[in-house]
């Protein structure tokens, strides 16, 4: 194996309820998918706080993906609607202190989607690989 | 135009004889003021409930020993009225927590005033703070912005009052040596000092002194954020500028927003244990103790920014002079802009983490 090349952790916090499933049924189907993907099982994308997001990044993630149903769609009527909006905020503050907010990503993938999810997996992968490390991994000052 | 009552005094003894017609006449139990406390002008907050001792308040006082909202949120909910007069600042923090059902604004009068800042604690209170507070008060009695107030004084345009029962005209006004008028803006306002002798007029704020403070805040308020080096340069500032944190929590335990009892950051969630430190050890090769530079802040940023009233507390307060209130106040205003949401402006406008739209952010997640 190329010892320089970078393969990024990403972490997915999947919705039970949707994109979970989407998960399940992509690899039913022998989708095709980045390997070095960890699911975090949620019962929905409303469960995500913003220091659960943060240790993540700072325990050395490269990427974060939140996925849940679309909206509309939430087994919990609209704890989807909230957790846009938190997303929104992370994403603005990182964005204000410059700090890559494109390391952290939010898809609606429903339950019947695998191959939905497949692209949004490698897609955000890749984009991950091609930023390079969270740089917060191999610092010894956080 | 709103009702005004007009004092013949200064505008200070002016108000302190209304308030001594309130307490006298029980219409109030107290007042949560400024006062002095010993001969060299010392500061704090009192609650003043026996007229005599109203010769001690000093309301206008351009300091801040605590951020009044906290104090407010102990004192109430009041089942008698009380008076609290305090700055614009302290009391959109007050409607903020509020919001959160830490106190409420029922049988609360509240009265506050164009604010031409506050002075860090250590200029009011140290040497030669005689010669500045009098320079303070003869530059906001021209409208001026001293140049000893706080930075995020500077930079502040919400130096008028919302939400107040009672506006006092103090900044930009040169007749304040000898009158008083004191805005009626509330129905409570009205009802409470009926029997009040006094002259009644209808005028309101003069919207020249108010245009020529704002434009100079606002122009305050771009050198300040441009001088901030922390939205610029992303995570290495940051920790250049977190690095010398000597992670007292200060800055959150003055913050009139952060009210949370248990603060996350204090909880045992962010412990180590020698696993985790293992573990670290094994990926970093060493480990910054006691651990965390900027986690903290960025996990402030993120959960109350948008109420951040900008009123500098932390900034003060912080023993290792990090400008923690300018860059909640830039934060803030980018995250509550996310929402058009202004801390402290209207208690019926629900907290943004509270509420949504179904119509909004619609390209998130395509
Ligand atoms: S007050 Fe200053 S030193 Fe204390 S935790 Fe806050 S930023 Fe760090
Ligand atoms: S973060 Fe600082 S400036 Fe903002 S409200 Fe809290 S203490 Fe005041
Ligand atoms: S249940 Fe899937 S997002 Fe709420």
């Amino acid at each position: 194996m190329d010892e320089t090349k970078f393969t990024p952790k990403i972490v997915g916090f999947l919705c039970n309820w949707c994109t979970y499933a989407a998960a399940d049924l992509a690899g039913s189907s022998k989708t095709e998918i980045s390997p070095l993907f960890s699911v975090i099982r949620v019962m929905c994308s409303s469960r995500i706080d913003h220091n659960l997001l943060l240790t993540t990044f700072f325990n050395g993630a490269d990427g974060i993906l939140i996925a849940g149903c679309h909206p509309g769609d939430c087994h919990y009527d609209k704890g989807n609607y909230y957790a846009r909006r938190r997303y929104a905020l992370l994403k603005n503050v990182m964005d204000t202190l410059k700090l890559e907010p494109e390391r952290l990503e939010l898809s609606w993938v429903s339950a019947s989607e695998g191959k939905r999810y497949a692209d949004v997996v490698n897609e955000f992968s890749k984009k991950i690989e091609q930023l390079g490390p969270n740089p917060i991994k191999k610092s010894s000052v956080f | 135009m709103n009702k005004v009552i007009k004092i013949e005094n200064g505008t200070k003894q002016g108000v302190l004889n209304f308030l001594e017609h309130l307490i006298t006449t029980d219409k109030i139990s107290g007042v949560l003021t400024l006062r002095k406390i010993n001969e060299k002008g010392i500061c704090d907050y009192g609650f003043i409930s026996d007229a005599k001792e109203l010769k001690f308040a000093d309301p206008f006082a351009p300091v801040m020993p605590i951020n009044a909202a906290q104090t407010l949120s102990s004192l109430t909910p009041t089942t008698k009225p009380i008076a609290a007069i305090i700055k614009p600042c302290e009391l959109r923090g007050f409607v903020e927590r509020v919001k959160r059902v830490q106190g409420s604004m029922k049988n609360v009068l509240l009265i506050s005033y164009t604010c031409g800042g506050v002075l860090p604690l250590n200029t009011f209170q140290g040497d030669g703070s005689e010669k500045i507070i009098a320079d303070y008060y003869n530059a906001i009695s021209k409208g001026e912005t001293p140049g000893s107030i706080r930075p995020t004084c500077k930079a502040c345009e919400y130096f008028v009052p919302m939400m107040a029962d009672i506006t006092i005209p103090l900044l930009g006004n040169s007749e304040s040596e000898s009158e008083c008028s004191l805005i009626m803006n509330s129905e409570f306002a009205i009802q409470i000092s009926k029997e009040f002798q006094c002259e009644i007029i209808t005028s309101e704020l003069d919207s020249k002194i108010i245009d020529k403070v704002l434009a100079v805040r606002i122009s305050e308020k771009e050198k300040l954020y441009n001088k901030t080096k922390v939205t610029k340069d992303g995570l290495d500032e940051l920790v250049n500028i977190f690095g010398k944190c000597v992670g007292c929590h200060g800055c959150s335990r003055v913050c009139p927003i952060c009210y949370c009892v248990m603060c996350d950051f204090e909880s045992h969630n962010f412990d180590y244990n020698i696993e985790i430190f293992e573990t670290e050890l094994e990926q970093k090769g060493a480990l910054r103790l006691p651990p965390d530079t900027v986690f903290f802040q960025i996990g402030r940023l993120a959960h109350m920014s948008f109420s951040c009233v900008g009123c500098g507390q932390c900034e003060d307060v912080c023993p290792a002079n990090i400008p923690v209130a300018t860059i909640f106040k830039k934060v803030g205003e980018a995250t509550a802009g996310l929402f058009d949401y202004i801390p402290g402006k209207d208690l019926e406008e629900a907290i943004p983490v509270m509420i949504f739209k179904e119509e909004e952010f619609e390209e998130i997640g395509k």
